[in-house]
């Protein structure tokens, strides 16, 4: 991780940025100043997802194309239910480590879910759904300053398809990142 | 948007015109109508009946243009006017198509009663139009088959704007004086659609914004009320009809009411959580909502201006979906607290919790009107949903859809007599009306995806 940290400020070193808050940085780059360490790569210690971005380019991206391709990976549901499981935990941890490295990202968990719920109890499940994210979350030692939910109910459905592949996707929480 | 009728129709010229039109027409037709009229009509004698045990049959032929310009008036306003009038399955309505046999009448007095009585019918409408530049003078009368006497007569004047809402006038009179039915002819549905195919601008892409729309009970004259480009959704009535409260992302979930004739939107719950699924209490004051204010989706009333919040559940699971009481003292809401979601009944003061169904999953209810006193709401029957009804006096469940599609959302017509609802039986999801007992479906959205309607007075 400090190395990671170091790698990211050695590409792109001099762009002013908003102080982080001192509770929400890791301690290990708060220490490590940015000093350009040569080559030695260490092994991406997160389970961070499938098409992974490299952190300089997250730094460096629109908004906009942040949340094209989100580096904060949706967390899924089961059937009816609002409770994270271990899955759906070390996605949320994984997030949290991302937005513990960068400590000015303001995130929108949103809860959806799928198209088998009715559209007005599916409201307060994905309301559900996004909380028990969120609590997970201040949990983990993000600020819940930085938090906030929404519930979309089943009207943005990730897949629009009608089978089980595509209500697994739908029951979700989807983190969108509102400012940085 | 309203039009405004300076009719000179009344009670009173109704009764006059029974005395005046059969001394009228005994003035011109002695020989034929030689009974003079009773000096004090009873109701019995206005009201047509049919033969015993079958509804009244009535015929509407094309209302007769006074003048040419008047000529697509008329012919709206007579067919409206059928449709109308089947609507509340009071009457048979004889077919439109089936009146080729009897000769068209120019004035009342031509009117060719043996025909109609050929055809079947018991009563008949006969009225004209005339337009006068921007206005519109509609003169209609219902004449007994049987007696050749107009047992109701009115004029309306005002602007072409929305010829319908003669017709739709005309009908409700009709209905209130012939069977003391409050008819809903001049009612509305409002509802959430995403027909204007405009993306929600935003972090996230490909998302369809949904607006508010209303439009007449019958599906014409659909208008947008929210212009946001976000999403929109679950609108209700106020109980004067003149405002509607929803719920609008800014980007927030929040609860708007937009005041339809003043041009105003107000916003009540001034960002305090989410809200979401605003209901009017039947007396306009308080407003029902769910909230996530203090963590958990729970059931809160307010006052229409924001102000007095009461917390009217507290449990841990998800409490959603409220719908007032017609005396306004309880709440029926669903809630997940055993396990699955589920009806509950609830004081408006919080008291006296008890459960209502025992369904795999219900949710949405809507409490009828008086005089039924029964709750409808969406049931799980299979993949889908079904809308069922739960009678609160005999403890009792009945369905009303049977698999066509899946159905959610059920509303009632401010008479107790129909239910609108979502479907997507028709393919993408559409606003349709149903009996309160099963029959007559009838689809009123066609364009986009249109859910959750809700019934004005």
């Amino acid at each position: 991780m400090t190395s990671l940290a170091a790698g990211c400020a050695r590409r792109q070193p001099p762009i002013a940025r908003p102080v982080p808050p001192a509770t929400a940085t890791p301690p290990a780059v708060t220490a490590a100043p940015p000093a350009p360490r040569p080559t030695e790569r260490i092994e991406d210690p997160l389970p961070v997802p499938a098409e992974p971005l490299s952190e300089d380019s997250i730094a460096n991206r629109l908004l906009d194309d942040l949340n094209r391709q989100s580096p904060l990976k949706p967390a899924f549901f089961g059937l009816d239910s609002a409770d994270l499981d271990d899955r759906g935990r070390a996605v949320v941890a994984a997030n949290a480590e991302l937005l513990k490295k960068f400590p000015t990202w303001m995130i929108l968990i949103e809860g959806h879910c799928d198209e088998r719920g009715t559209a007005e109890y599916n409201l307060a499940l994905g309301e559900r759904r996004a909380a028990a994210v969120m609590t997970y979350l201040v949990s983990l030692g993000i600020s819940p300053n930085r938090l906030r939910t929404v519930s979309y109910g089943k009207e943005f459905p990730f897949d629009p398809g009608h089978d089980e592949s595509a209500w697994g996707k739908n029951r979700r929480a989807q983190f969108v990142i509102t400012a940085r | 948007m309203r039009m405004r009728f300076l009719g000179v129709g009344s009670w009173a010229l109704g009764v006059l015109a029974v005395a005046g039109a059969a001394a009228f027409a005994g003035a011109r037709q002695a020989p034929q109508q030689p009974a003079p009229a009773p000096q004090q009509p009873s109701e019995i004698a206005v009201v047509i009946s049919g033969d015993p045990g079958t509804p009244p049959r009535y015929a509407i032929p094309d209302f007769v243009a006074l003048n040419p310009e008047a000529a697509e008036v008329a012919k709206t306003v007579a067919q409206v006017l059928w449709d109308d009038l089947a609507f509340e399955r009071e009457f048979y309505l004889i077919p439109r198509d089936t009146y080729s046999t009897v000769p068209a009448a120019r004035t009342a007095d031509q009117i060719n009663f043996n025909s109609w009585r050929e055809l079947g019918a018991d009563g008949v409408i006969f009225g004209t139009v005339q337009r006068m530049g921007a206005n519109v003078r509609v003169e209609v009368r219902l004449f007994n088959v049987r007696t050749r006497q107009a047992v109701f007569s009115k004029e309306y004047t005002g602007t072409d704007a929305n010829p319908r809402l003669y017709a739709h006038t005309i009908a409700d009179e009709i209905h209130q004086q012939q069977r003391n039915l409050r008819g809903v002819a001049r009612t509305r549905l409002t509802f959430a659609s995403d027909r204007n195919r405009e993306r929600v601008a935003g972090p996230v892409e490909n998302r369809d914004v949904k607006e508010i729309y209303i439009a007449d009970y019958d599906g014409a004259n659909s208008r947008r009320v929210t212009t946001s480009r976000q999403l929109n959704i679950n609108p209700s009535w106020s109980p004067d009809a003149r405002a509607v409260a929803y719920t609008s992302y800014v980007p927030v979930p929040d609860i708007f009411i937009s005041y339809l004739y003043r041009g105003v939107r107000e916003n009540p719950t001034k960002r305090q959580g989410s809200n979401f699924l605003p209901v009017f209490s039947p007396d306009g004051t308080r407003m029902a909502f769910m909230s996530n204010r203090d963590g958990n989706p729970e059931i809160y009333a307010m006052n229409v201006d924001g102000s007095g919040v009461r917390r009217i559940t507290n449990h841990p699971a998800g409490d959603s979906s409220p719908t007032w009481s017609p005396t306004g003292t309880q709440i029926a809401f669903t809630s997940d607290r055993s396990g699955t979601p589920q009806i509950y009944i609830v004081g408006a003061d919080g008291l006296n919790l008890r459960r209502l169904t025992n369904e795999s999953y219900a949710d949405r209810p809507t409490w009828s009107p008086a005089p039924f006193n029964e709750i409808a709401f969406a049931a799980r029957t299979g993949p889908g949903y079904d809308i069922k009804i739960f009678d609160l006096a005999s403890g009792m469940t009945r369905q009303i859809t049977f698999g066509e599609g899946t159905n959610e959302s059920p509303a009632y017509a401010p008479n107790g007599r129909h239910i609108a609802f979502s479907s997507t039986r028709a393919g993408r999801w559409q606003i349709f009306t149903i009996g309160r007992d099963g029959r007559l479906v009838k689809q009123l959205t066609r364009d986009g995806n249109n859910t959750t309607p809700a019934w004005s007075n």
